[in-house]
């Protein structure tokens, strides 16, 4: 930023700059400080949310903090500012920012994107539309109110006069910057003209055509490519390995025992090979013998037993209301069942990569496909001691993140090996150490006890979580919030926990949580309203028609989505055929509310997933097409995952390729079709709402085509074929 | 190592390279054509897909040598501009969420559409469960084949 022209203490913390650069481009930043700090003049502190700027050739770009890992972000963003700016669609485009402190928080994750993004958007766009009409308004001597903006020009309207943004740059810079306060912004979907339209994604035209987009398209002069081998049980440690032999092997450069440290998260021990191609590298791996330390001895079936010696322990109470016990003698009926989901890998299609260059003057510079580049350059930095100012990191497009990218374990691994050799340096994984060596979706268990009275209402509800922690914590990704639903929907409620121990990584996979016990409780419920002969959508609706205490989620916004689920797919207006069979669940998680139903045809054991109806309220739809394309791709993500699991013997994951965990197929996806409920709301991320109410519906359909309840998880332990 | 004459997208490369090098490898890291990507490494998922005169083949465990005087299709080299009806589908119904599996399902579905420009579902269904996507686009891949059979149709064009 050359010039700095005026600078606005504005509502909500946040500021606006705006600036001139030397090339004549007018620039907004939007960005927030602390109310100590009511005027931002200090450009080397001032921290931008983002910046638009706007070219003397009338193109628009947005510098977007945040990468891409299909979630959309990058075509919904200028979507929002193409909206507020009064500019056509086709000449905004989004520029990637680096890894940058002054950006704050660059992170994908927890659906965040889009609220984040939102107001900043919105400000940046309608303040510059503002600029604009006031210095046009000023060259033409007339108020600014009788003038318009419209395709990138301001319009005199009583004398029909234009001037195209461009040639109003320099003289809107020089203007007293608006109060955000008092810009009017656009919110609701009955003024948006391009906003919730179907916009294909702006790096579609590069995928279409192979284009380098991703981390592993990175290409360097002189780089070389390294595999990176890891002992298979967790925390293992190198004592010894055949280097020398290794070292030989054609196309071999580079060969040498990393020690590493104990951080299950950070740099693992292990060995690195480094070669002219990957494949030389991979093939010198398959000479290496590597004599581990390990001591880990986790097994699938020893937590089976420990959790079934847990299941008869009373576990830690989390949260009491009412008398449980007593409500529970007061039942009509009492319905018990206990729901098992087992361990699930990331399996992101592009394996974890990362590529690096060491300077000898001590700069190290990555590209990182990462959801969380700040956490990676924390890590290295601390690893390596290298500070944190010679760590500059670029942000790729990323091929799969689901969370598995918010770890870092890749970055520092390429960072030490390119350290080492002083080469730039490309650290490939093999889809088998992507598998071996993930942040899994811990396995739980949830043993329910529901009491139900005269009225077949849920009076009690009774939950013993069994999951796994370490040192008295539930370890990430295997938490449950004692706030969770049905909390206040019940007036006597228990949630006790239990902890196992666990010595395998574990994290946040899409939904963390949600994704994995959505479906134990939404499958119970429907067990709980069959005994109490309720219809499920009419017990769901009327579970949500009242609170105890503070309500665990907006009842309306969810009932909302539910019964507009139910009546698209026709629920109990629809005569079904025998083996076909629907089933419902509702669920809240990071802003957003989706129900879904599934309807499925079943013949004997075998079951076809044939369509999903999903009703869905994250307030208005920014872009049409990237909101389907999440709700879609979610349903199918469920359904694949149900039949998927990872099993550990020795310490290590059994399973290690898409052979032995197999992604669902193309011909067996459902149709989805989406409904949305435009609330007044405003705007929350999809990139994980959809995923967790979608694989009960498809049980709960299941048990409606088939009669069998599904109680554990992947399909095949329940006898269940898709 | 061995040389090796290969034809990419009607460019003759000639490459030094352990023949059992597999194509994928000798793509990406020797001829730095990086459209084609690794995924599974054994030849389940299909992301690494190229056509082998006009076939799909997993590149990934195909022996370089094993194409040497055979056409060789990436996905660089369908239409550089984007132009090919699949292209033009796979854009218009926005079927990309992170897009790395899309270049071995568009080279994929476009070798089904150049032998069957009209593919009823089952044919799509058959032809396309051999690539995985983890987004789960295949909706809309679905979608899009039909929709580049359209535009295959109506402009009389071969795919």
């Amino acid at each position: 930023m050359s010039t700095c022209a005026n600078d606005v203490r504005i509502d909500r913390r946040a500021f606006l700059k705006v600036s001139l650069l030397a090339s004549g481009a007018l620039v907004i930043g939007v960005g927030y400080g602390s109310s100590s700090r009511a005027r931002a003049t200090d450009s080397d502190t001032w921290a931008p949310n983002l910046y638009v700027r706007i070219d003397t050739n009338g193109r628009v770009t947005i510098v977007s903090k945040n990468p891409e890992a299909g979630q959309g972000v990058k075509t919904a963003f200028p979507m929002v500012v193409a909206e507020c700016l009064n500019v056509a669609w086709e000449i905004v485009s989004v520029e990637q920012a680096p890894l940058d402190d002054r950006y704050g928080r660059q992170v994908i994750g927890g659906s965040r994107g889009t609220p984040d993004g939102w107001n900043d958007l919105r400000i940046a766009g309608t303040a510059a539309c503002e600029l604009l009409k006031s210095a046009a308004a000023r060259q033409w001597n007339v108020p600014v109110a009788e003038c318009n903006a419209e395709n990138g020009t301001v319009i005199h309207v009583t004398s029909d006069r234009t001037i195209p943004y461009a040639d109003l740059l320099e003289a809107a810079a020089a203007l007293p910057v608006p109060e955000v306060s008092e810009l009017k912004l656009k919110s609701r979907p009955e003024e948006f003209q391009l906003l919730g339209t179907f916009v294909p994604g702006v790096d579609n035209p590069m995928i279409v055509t192979g284009q380098p987009l991703f981390g592993c398209d990175t290409r360097l002069d002189g780089m070389l490519y390294a595999v990176y081998e890891k002992c298979p049980t967790f925390g293992g440690r190198v004592r010894s390995a055949n280097i020398n032999r290794v070292r030989s092997q054609p196309g071999v450069t580079h060969a040498f025992v990393v020690k590493g440290t104990d951080d299950l998260t950070g740099l693992l021990p292990g060995v690195a090979i480094v070669a002219e191609t990957w494949w030389a590298a991979d093939s010198a791996r398959k000479k290496l013998k590597v004599d581990w330390d390990t001591e880990n001895s986790d097994s699938s079936e020893a937590y089976e037993r420990r959790a079934k010696a847990l299941a008869n322990e009373s576990g830690e109470t989390l949260r009491a209301d009412g008398d449980v016990d007593r409500a529970l003698d007061e039942s009509r009926r009492i319905i018990e069942a206990t729901y098992y989901y087992p361990f699930v890998s990331h399996a992101n299609m592009e394996p974890q990569n990362c590529t690096a260059r060491y300077s000898e003057s001590g700069q190290l510079e990555l590209w990182a496909p990462s959801q969380n580049p700040k956490s990676g350059r924390a890590l290295i930095s601390r690893t390596m001691g290298i500070p944190e100012d010679r760590i500059h990191v670029n942000l790729t497009r990323i091929g799969g993140g689901f969370g598995r990218r918010l770890r870092s374990d890749f970055m520092v691994e390429c960072a030490w090996i390119a350290r080492e050799i002083g080469r730039p340096v490309q650290l490939q994984w093999s889809r088998e150490d992507d598998m071996r060596h993930d942040f899994y979706r811990p396995a739980a268990w949830h043993h329910f006890k529901a009491g139900i009275d005269i009225d077949g209402r849920m009076i009690a509800f009774d939950h013993h979580f069994v999951t796994f922690g370490r040192n008295g914590e539930t370890v990430s990704g295997a938490g449950l919030s004692p706030n969770h639903y049905p909390a206040g929907l019940v007036p006597s409620f228990r949630l006790t926990q239990s902890l196992l121990k666990t010595n395998v990584p574990t994290g946040p996979w899409r939904s963390p949580g949600h994704s994995a016990y959505c479906w134990a409780y939404q499958s119970f419920f429907d067990e709980v309203a069959l005994a109490a002969e309720r219809d499920p959508l009419e017990f769901r609706l009327d579970l949500l028609s009242r609170s105890f205490g503070d309500p665990p989620l907006d009842l309306k916004r969810t009932r909302g989505t539910l019964a507009l689920a139910a009546s698209k797919a026709g629920w109990g207006s629809r005569e079904l055929e025998p083996g076909r069979g629907m089933g419902m669940a509702f669920h809240f998680d990071h802003g957003g509310f989706v129900s879904h139903v599934a309807e499925v045809v079943a013949d004997g054991a075998n079951v076809k997933v044939e369509k999903v109806y999903s009703g869905i309220d994250v307030g208005p739809i920014l872009n049409l097409s990237g909101a389907k394309n999440q709700v879609e791709g979610a349903v199918v993500d469920a359904l694949s995952t149900a039949q998927l699991e990872i099993t550990f013997a020795n310490g290590a994951a059994r399973q290690s390729n898409f052979d032995d965990y197999g992604l669902l197929r193309f011909n067996l996806a459902p149709e989805v079709e989406c409904h949305f409920i435009q609330s007044d709301n405003s705007p929350t991320g999809l990139g994980e709402p959809p995923i967790a109410a979608a694989t009960p519906a498809i049980c709960n359909a299941i048990f409606a085509a088939t009669g069998k309840r599904i109680r554990e998880l992947p399909f095949s332990r329940s006898g269940i074929r898709v | 190592m061995s040389e090796l004459s290969l034809t990419i997208n009607g460019t003759d490369h000639t490459i030094d390279v352990p023949p059992d090098m597999p194509l994928l490898w000798a793509l990406r890291d020797v001829l730095n054509l990086t459209g084609t990507k690794y995924s599974c490494g054994i030849g389940t998922c299909g992301t690494c897909t190229v056509l082998i005169n006009g076939v799909p083949m997993r590149s990934c465990v195909m022996p370089t040598a094993s194409a040497s005087g055979a056409t060789i299709s990436t996905i660089e080299g369908l239409d550089p501009s984007g132009g090919h009806a699949v292209q033009r589908a796979w854009n218009d119904e926005d079927v990309p969420q992170c897009g790395y599996c899309q270049g071995g399902q568009i080279l994929t579905a476009s070798a089904l559409l150049a032998r069957n420009p009209d593919p009823s579902d089952s044919d799509i269904d058959a032809a396309m469960s051999a690539v995985l996507c983890r987004c789960g686009t295949y909706p809309r891949i679905r979608k899009a084949i039909k929709r580049a059979s359209r535009y295959m149709s109506d402009e009389g064009g071969d795919a």
